[in-house]
């Protein structure tokens, strides 16, 4: 085994094997501590997890691609609050009374419609005043949760229509409508990232941008494409998810930029650009939502998962960083 | 004496930008509304930034030495949560003392790990912001904390007391701002700070203990946190144990209002004064005019956006960026 494969094999799969170290550990501990006699590794309970985790997922693809090309994006949480008003305001506009139930694809095309157009401003912004991402998204955050507020005050605005929640509930080969929307979603920004030309360029840009530009690569574009891409995920995380609960609070959303980014980080994205996996923040969000699940399963109070994750996401920067500098030795400063 | 030519006053309009902002502000609001200006108005508007302030103060030493700080308002809500629940089993004078003591060793878990360990601050912070909140949760065992004899006790005096006329969080919101101003601009170990910032590798190849600084900017952080803690809890004498969160963010954008910039090695406290000033006043403003409470986040954002995009289109010359 030559030196470096064992420090990359640790890299490439560490989050599986976090993964299936978590599984092992509730599996077991679930025997001695749980309150319930119900297994950990039930599969309803396993494809629940799967459901849980799509709203945090579909928005953790979306935020790989922004950090890979070297950006990032604080702005989701309200960008999904904004999408969720949309969805279940729209359906109840007259102009759409005549509709019936085709009025869930027109509301669903404004949801998301509103999520590429927050994701484009955003991108604009971006590129043409060369404002750091971190400050423009940090703005609109609360310029989009200013509006959310505005929509309809601090009163919930909700919608039920019956039809979309069954759609939403479905189960197709098990899984539910949401696990099929993560799935896809995973794929289909995989395939944009590994087998296209935008993801090819969208990782040169954030490796080294000069050699980019140098190369003759047009940042500005790729930037606000995948700013659109985020945006659009956002809105479909939303959208998906409150077809099924029908009520949006304005509050709704925040802090999932957090969740999100630490969902990524875990996948092992690194910040500043150039490189992460697709797949592996699949892994990622899967390792937070079984370690959730996991902590409740085995008895610890909501708090303790706050805590555990914390430390766990500066332990795996610490250990990334270990890892890295036997690779390269770097000038110690 | 300096000629004025076009240049120069393009300069300074792009330096002071968000001086001028913010007179331009205050005159526009003042004509909208009379009532704008009236000393008890622009009083109670210093006074409800003044938890806020005291927290941009601490996060503006972060920033200047070039990394980030998101756990401040997870950390605050653990003082305000720690400072409320001792206050009943120890007694004020020495709950406060333990809630600064609590807090500081927050601040030196996270310059440890960013000052010794160089790990990347933004996820260090994210991650303590996480953890904090449920070290918080956990010490209050997720209840309401309230102090149970709010009438006996001095301790409302922070939040609520007056000296000399002048609201109490006033007074500590401008002391705290004036002895740091002068720290960081008028002494060695300010100029170390602009130094690690500005260009870390140097100040290490001239001799500055670039972990020692970061980790003394997170501590003074810490003890802008536990002030803020201290007056937040002082002035409600009970609270949730979310009083803090999203106000990392609206820290930062403060902090970034002054003009600090995230890559360290720039800002001034008076600046990020004058950051949470505008803030607080473009709020009140806006409500006296009869906009909608939220409509100021909307102005925020594109105040934000400016005040950034001028700054740097002064520095580089053109107003629109080179990216292709």
């Amino acid at each position: 085994m030559s030196s470096g494969m064992l420090s990359t094999f640790l890299k490439r799969g560490a989050i599986w094997g976090f993964i299936l170290v978590e599984l092992a550990f509730f599996s077991i501990a679930g025997e001695q501590m749980s309150l319930s006699d119900k297994a950990f590794m039930d599969l309803d309970n396993m494809l629940l997890l799967f459901k849980q985790s799509a709203p945090i997922g579909i928005i953790a693809v979306g935020m790989t691609i922004i950090m890979i090309n070297g950006n990032i994006d604080l702005s989701v949480g309200a960008t999904f609050a904004l999408a969720a008003i949309v969805l279940l305001d729209s359906m109840t506009w007259p102009i759409f009374s005549g509709l019936g139930d085709w009025v869930i694809p027109v509301a669903w095309l404004l949801a998301l419609l509103t999520g590429v157009i927050l994701g484009a401003l955003n991108g604009f912004i971006v590129w043409k005043t060369g404002i750091d991402a971190f400050i423009v998204t940090l703005g609109s955050m609360l310029g989009f949760r200013g509006l959310v507020f505005m929509y309809n005050g601090e009163n919930p605005t909700s919608h039920l229509n019956w039809t979309l929640v069954d759609f939403a509930e479905a189960q197709w080969l098990g899984l539910h409508t949401a696990t099929w929307f993560l799935l896809g979603a995973t794929a289909i920004i995989w395939y944009i990232m590994n087998r296209t030309v935008h993801g090819r360029n969208a990782y040169a840009i954030g490796n080294n941008r000069e050699a980019a530009v140098n190369a003759g690569i047009r940042v500005g574009p790729h930037m606000m494409i995948n700013f659109m891409i985020i945006g659009f995920l956002a809105a479909l995380s939303a959208v998906v998810f409150y077809s099924e609960s029908g009520s949006v609070n304005p509050n709704d959303g925040e802090l999932y930029e957090l969740w999100v980014i630490t969902a990524v980080v875990l996948g092992g994205t690194k910040l500043t650009g150039g490189s992460g996996s697709i797949i592996s923040t699949f892994g990622g969000v899967i390792a937070i939502q079984l370690l959730r699940k996991g902590l409740g399963h085995i008895g610890a109070d909501t708090e303790t998962v706050n805590l555990v994750i914390g430390m766990i996401l500066i332990a795996v920067l610490f250990l990334d960083r270990q890892l890295n500098i036997k690779g390269k030795e770097e000038l110690r400063v | 004496m300096p000629q004025i030519t076009k240049a120069s006053i393009g300069r300074f309009v792009a330096r002071q930008g968000i001086l001028i902002a913010f007179v331009l502000f205050m005159v526009g609001f003042t004509f909208a509304n009379q009532r704008f200006l009236a000393p008890e108005n622009v009083m109670g508007v210093i006074r409800s930034s003044a938890i806020l302030g005291v927290m941009a103060l601490g996060v503006t030493f972060v920033v200047i030495s070039g990394n980030l700080d998101l756990s401040v308002g997870s950390m605050m809500s653990f003082s305000t949560i720690v400072v409320l629940d001792l206050h009943d089993k120890l007694g004020p004078t020495l709950a406060i003392p333990a809630m600064f003591a609590m807090t500081l060793c927050l601040g030196a878990i996270i310059g440890f790990l960013v000052g010794y360990l160089k790990l990347n601050s933004l996820i260090v912070t994210l991650g303590m912001l996480s953890a904090i909140h449920g070290l918080t949760l956990t010490y209050s065992g997720g209840k309401n904390m309230d102090i149970v004899d709010k009438e006996g006790t001095w301790f409302s005096v922070f939040g609520q007391g007056d000296a000399l006329g002048v609201p109490v969080p006033i007074l500590m919101f401008l002391g705290l701002a004036a002895l740091l101003g002068i720290v960081l601009a008028k002494t060695p170990f300010g100029r170390k700070i602009y130094a690690v910032g500005g260009n870390g590798v140097a100040a290490t190849f001239s001799g500055i203990r670039r972990p020692r600084v970061i980790l003394s900017c997170y501590l003074i952080s810490a003890f802008c946190v536990a002030t803020a803690g201290l007056l937040q809890a002082s002035r409600s004498l009970g609270s949730q144990n979310t009083v803090g969160q999203g106000l990392e963010l609206e820290v930062l954008a403060a902090v970034i209002l002054g003009g600090a910039s995230l890559l360290g090695g720039s800002g001034t406290i008076f600046k990020t004064v004058i950051g949470v000033l505008i803030l607080g006043f473009i709020q009140n403003g806006l409500l006296l005019v009869g906009l909608q409470f939220y409509a100021q986040y909307v102005v925020t954002w594109v105040i934000i956006i400016l005040a950034v995009w001028l700054d740097i289109a002064a520095k580089r010359g053109k107003l629109l960026s080179p990216i292709a």
